[in-house]
């Protein structure tokens, strides 16, 4: 019996499989993302210490769109699905908020799944029309639909139309200590969705569902040819980052107290790209990050001058020629040279 | 290794050698006015290494994206292990065993060489794909990964990015992912394309292994020397059609595939053995050379 | 239905698609050929409509305006060209979406820097300002006429120039396949550079034009953008023939739809439901269009790329 061909082995293969470098597994700081946790919920009592009370609901928005840029990151960071409509299913999670509240129902254990389910199911149908298409068609198609939806809310006069609905009361989170009047436990609470929503999305990331989106996005026709189902593996991670969106949509109905169309206008969805893009797309921390310096330049920049739009596209524009991968591929590549410098 | 191999035969269908596990029945593709696929039909016995030759432009290609599921025929049938696999959609035929290899090769160029063979492995399994136990932790995935990497002989490779690999290697990798999906029918598409010698002679030896373990081979391609190695019989393709299936002696002696295909070699070498058989008849005969063949 | 308004509603849906398919050519040529999503396409359109603005308010005749106002604009476009848009064509879609957003930025800026928060005034030349007979009982806008007659001769000299030119046809070849077109010698650089120029132009044209009629105010650009991309969908993305095509249906779908859907809706329910429902139905109606056209051909009326 002839002996297959082996070619040149190199002895058995000592290292343990789950350490071998790839590009499909997302590490998420290990130790130091809990100790960031901490740090972060730190955060009210210091900013109260330092006379600085007001920035808590600031950091609540970031917080918020925190989380919607890491659900937009899963399909257009690790799959390659370039959504211009995303903002559509935060909108729709505001107004369900907003409508269940206008109907007497305030209990965020109830409203705020019922936003994940309506923005899920909303993502579910126009997932799977869009995911039909493919390129620029996908991006005009995702855009058709966020602005149908921003139409539509325009035409609700009974929900304020084009000015809006005001949020009748914040959401209750009955069963807890905590009130979201309050500024710091409502920040304490969209820590707490983030941590949870961030830590769902890397389990997600790293698993095999993940890793076969992740490998649609790099050769579709490599992963249909293998036996893997490309549809379904990009339709379901579209109705979870529908529903997250969704979620943070409920937060933000919370946190501005209106939900109006503007929500899903395509700006909107415009921006959410340009943080993910910013922050770094296809990188764990990518959606998270790019919120972060997004918010936090508009913050700075808007109290140094007026026009603080032709500042922060400037920069915008320096991080786009000089870092490619954007945030996270900065400090990717900064630490990859020290550790060259450090083993020399 | 070994285990791998024996895997491989086990998941080949163990059936009768009479049996044929591909039927291609009266093929038809147009593409407007262009006939691509004219009432194509063949067959590949279970166990058997089957060829698909034919002249540049035949319609080899179109016909394999017909049988690997990427197009749908206009017209016809296939059936694969009896069952009418038509309409199915190409996943559905990997899972069910009918595994193609791309002539261009398609890998995964920015992830290495054993993320690719994983992937491949991850996307065949008939289950939906886990949402949450990390995929690196997949002990059996991995090591089926590098079986099928020790397989082709690309273990030193296992940590390069698939894309900085050489082309020959490259198309080892391209085996490899096909072997991943556990095939019980192998279609090749041009599996030495763009390989040198040395390169071909080791994926010829490849092919070889495979097929001591009776796995069912339908090969595209242009090599001659390999093809007239390894296959059991042989299917000419010109203009769409099937015009001969036989054994490689068969298809060498036919006088139908040597005009359409050989053609001109054909008449040359025949020219030559006569010229040869009137120098060994003596100088009288040579004035008048015979002329065999049309 | 009234006749008189049937066709008055035309020509307007012809003004305004003409105007959408010069902002659609542009934009159609930068996408097809050097594969460039320019978000910043709108922002040219403003700069037009505000120099014509600027130009009239310092004493220029509309005629000089627009002149000056194309020129202007034409100088930018090539200037953002090669100083900044060049290095983007080897980069993927998702940069040229975040370096063009960011362009957005700094030109609504920039221009509120110059000209303030306040709208511009654009008056329609005195000349034109009156209504023309064009049939009895049909009184139609000299300006729009203008308009009409503006668009017509460009998409005229635009096919003349793409189909009967050295030029065009390096911008047909480069639509087809770029790879090929700088493989067999055609100076892409300068090639670019022009496209980007004339695309401009065009732009500063439909802005100076469409400013006496619409507000000539900071974001003018990003709404009419939308409609160029969803123009250039329909259309097929590379192919000025099909800008044309998509530009005239969605200038007349929209602006019919504006008009007749609340009439149509208020047939059938009540006056409430149809001042509503009206405007978002006639709003989503280009969208249903795209969809539907991207169902019978998934490339668009007439792709460029074979």
């Amino acid at each position: 019996m002839t002996e297959p061909i082996t070619g040149p082995i190199i002895g058995p293969i000592t290292e343990p499989v789950t350490t071998r470098h790839t590009l499909l597994h997302h590490r998420a700081l290990g130790a130091w993302a809990w100790a960031l946790l901490v740090a972060l919920a730190a955060l009210p009592p210091l900013l109260q210490a330092l006379g600085l009370e007001f920035y808590t609901v600031v950091a609540t928005r970031v917080l918020i769109f925190a989380i919607a840029a890491a659900s937009l990151n899963l399909i257009l960071g690790f799959g390659g699905l370039v959504s211009f409509g995303h903002a559509a299913f935060v909108g729709l999670g505001a107004y369900t908020v907003g409508v269940l509240a206008d109907a007497g129902i305030g209990s965020a254990w109830i409203a705020w799944p019922a936003a994940m389910v309506v923005s899920g199911v909303a993502a579910a149908v126009i997932g799977a029309i869009s995911l039909r298409t493919r390129g620029v068609y996908f991006i005009m198609i995702t855009l058709a639909f966020a602005q149908m939806f921003h139409y539509l809310a325009v035409s609700l006069k009974a929900y304020g139309g084009d000015d809006g609905l005001p949020l009748a009361a914040r959401s209750i989170l009955s069963g807890l200590p905590l009130s979201l009047a309050d500024d710091a436990s409502f920040y304490w609470v969209a820590l707490a969705v983030f941590a949870l929503v961030f830590a769902g999305l890397r389990r997600l990331v790293n698993s095999p569902l993940g890793w076969l989106l992740q490998a649609a996005r790099e050769n579709e026709t490599r992963v249909a040819a293998t036996g893997g189902r490309v549809f379904a593996v990009q339709w379901t991670a579209f109705v979870v980052a529908g529903a997250i969106a969704g979620l943070a949509g409920a937060l933000l109905a919370n946190l501005n107290g209106l939900v109006s169309p503007h929500l899903m206008h395509w700006s909107q969805s415009g921006q959410l790209m340009v943080m993910v893009i910013l922050g770094g797309a296809g990188a764990l921390w990518g959606g998270p990050l790019g919120a972060v310096a997004f918010l936090l330049l508009e913050e700075l920049l808007s109290g140094v001058t007026i026009h603080w739009q032709f500042a922060l596209g400037a920069i915008l524009l320096v991080v786009v020629l000089f870092a490619p991968r954007g945030l996270t591929g900065l400090v990717a590549r900064r630490s990859a040279r020290s550790k060259e410098a450090a083993h020399g | 290794m070994a285990e791998a191999l024996h895997d491989l035969s086990r998941a080949a269908s163990s059936r009768l050698p009479e049996l044929a596990l591909l039927q291609v029945h009266r093929l038809v593709k147009r593409f407007g006015a262009l006939t691509a696929t004219d009432e194509a039909s063949l067959e590949v016995r279970a166990g058997e290494t089957h060829a698909l030759i034919g002249p540049n432009g035949a319609g080899k290609t179109t016909l394999i994206h017909q049988i690997s599921g990427a197009l749908a025929p206009d017209g016809g049938g296939l059936f694969f292990d009896g069952e009418d696999v038509t309409a199915l959609s190409m996943p559905q035929r990997v899972c069910g065993g009918l595994v193609r290899s791309f002539q261009i090769t398609s890998i995964y160029r920015r992830f290495t060489v054993l993320d690719n063979v994983v992937l491949a492995v991850l996307a065949r399994r008939p289950v939906a794909p886990s949402w949450w136990r990390p995929a690196r932790a997949d002990e059996a995935a991995y090591a089926d990964a590098e079986a099928m990497l020790a397989l082709v002989g690309l273990t030193a490779m296992a940590d390069r990015a698939a894309g900085t690999l050489a082309h020959g290697e490259q198309r080892q990798l391209e085996l490899a992912l096909a072997l991943a999906a556990r095939p019980r029918l192998l279609l090749l598409d041009e599996p030495m394309a763009g390989m040198g010698p040395d390169e071909s002679a080791r994926m010829v030896e490849l092919l070889s292994a495979l097929k001591a373990q009776r796995l069912t081979l339908l090969l595209v391609e242009h090599d001659m020397d390999a093809v007239f190695r390894l296959a059991d019989r042989v299917s000419v393709l010109v203009s769409g059609r099937v015009i001969a299936t036989g054994t490689p002696d068969e298809i060498r002696n036919d006088a139908a595939v040597r005009q359409a295909y050989l053609g001109d070699e054909a008449e040359a070498a025949d020219r030559a053995d006569a010229m040869d058989a009137a120098d060994a008849a003596g100088p009288s005969a040579r004035s008048h050379p015979a002329k065999e063949g049309a | 239905m009234d006749l008189i308004l049937v066709a008055e509603q035309a020509l307007n849906g012809l003004q305004f698609g003409l105007m959408l398919f010069l902002l659609a050519a542009g934009l159609t040529l930068v996408f097809g050929i050097m594969d460039l999503i320019n978000l910043a396409h709108g922002s040219l359109y403003m700069v037009g409509a505000y120099l014509a603005a600027a130009a009239m308010a310092a004493g220029a005749s509309f005629g000089i305006a627009v002149l000056a106002a194309i020129a202007g604009t034409a100088l930018l476009g090539m200037a953002l060209e090669v100083t900044l848009l060049r290095r983007l064509y080897q980069r993927d879609h998702l940069s040229q979406v975040l370096a063009t957003f960011a362009l957005i930025l700094m030109l609504n800026e920039g221009v509120r820097m110059i000209w303030g928060e306040q709208p511009l005034m654009l008056n329609t030349p005195a000349a034109l300002s009156g209504p023309v007979e064009l049939l009895p009982g049909l009184m139609y806008p000299a300006y729009r006429l203008l308009i009409i007659g503006v668009g017509l001769v460009v998409a005229l000299a635009l096919y003349l120039l793409v189909t009967r030119t050295r030029w065009g046809m390096w911008v047909r070849a480069g639509a087809s396949n770029r790879a090929m077109t700088t493989a067999m010698g055609v100076p892409a650089d300068r090639l670019f550079t022009a496209v980007f120029g004339v695309g401009a132009a065009l732009c500063a044209l439909a802005g100076s034009l469409l400013g006496p009629l619409l507000a000539v105010q900071v974001g003018m650009g990003e709404s009419i953008l939308i409609l160029a991309f969803v123009v250039i969908v329909i259309g097929g993305i590379g192919s000025i023939r099909g800008a044309l095509v998509g530009a005239l249906l969605v200038g007349l779908v929209d602006t019919g739809s504006r008009t007749l859907l609340p009439a149509v809706l208020r047939q059938v329910a009540s006056p409430e439901v149809a001042s509503n429902l009206g405007p978002a139905l006639a709003s989503i109606l280009i969208y249903l269009l795209m969809a539907a056209v991207l169902f019978w051909k998934p490339r668009g009326l007439f792709p460029a790329r074979g």
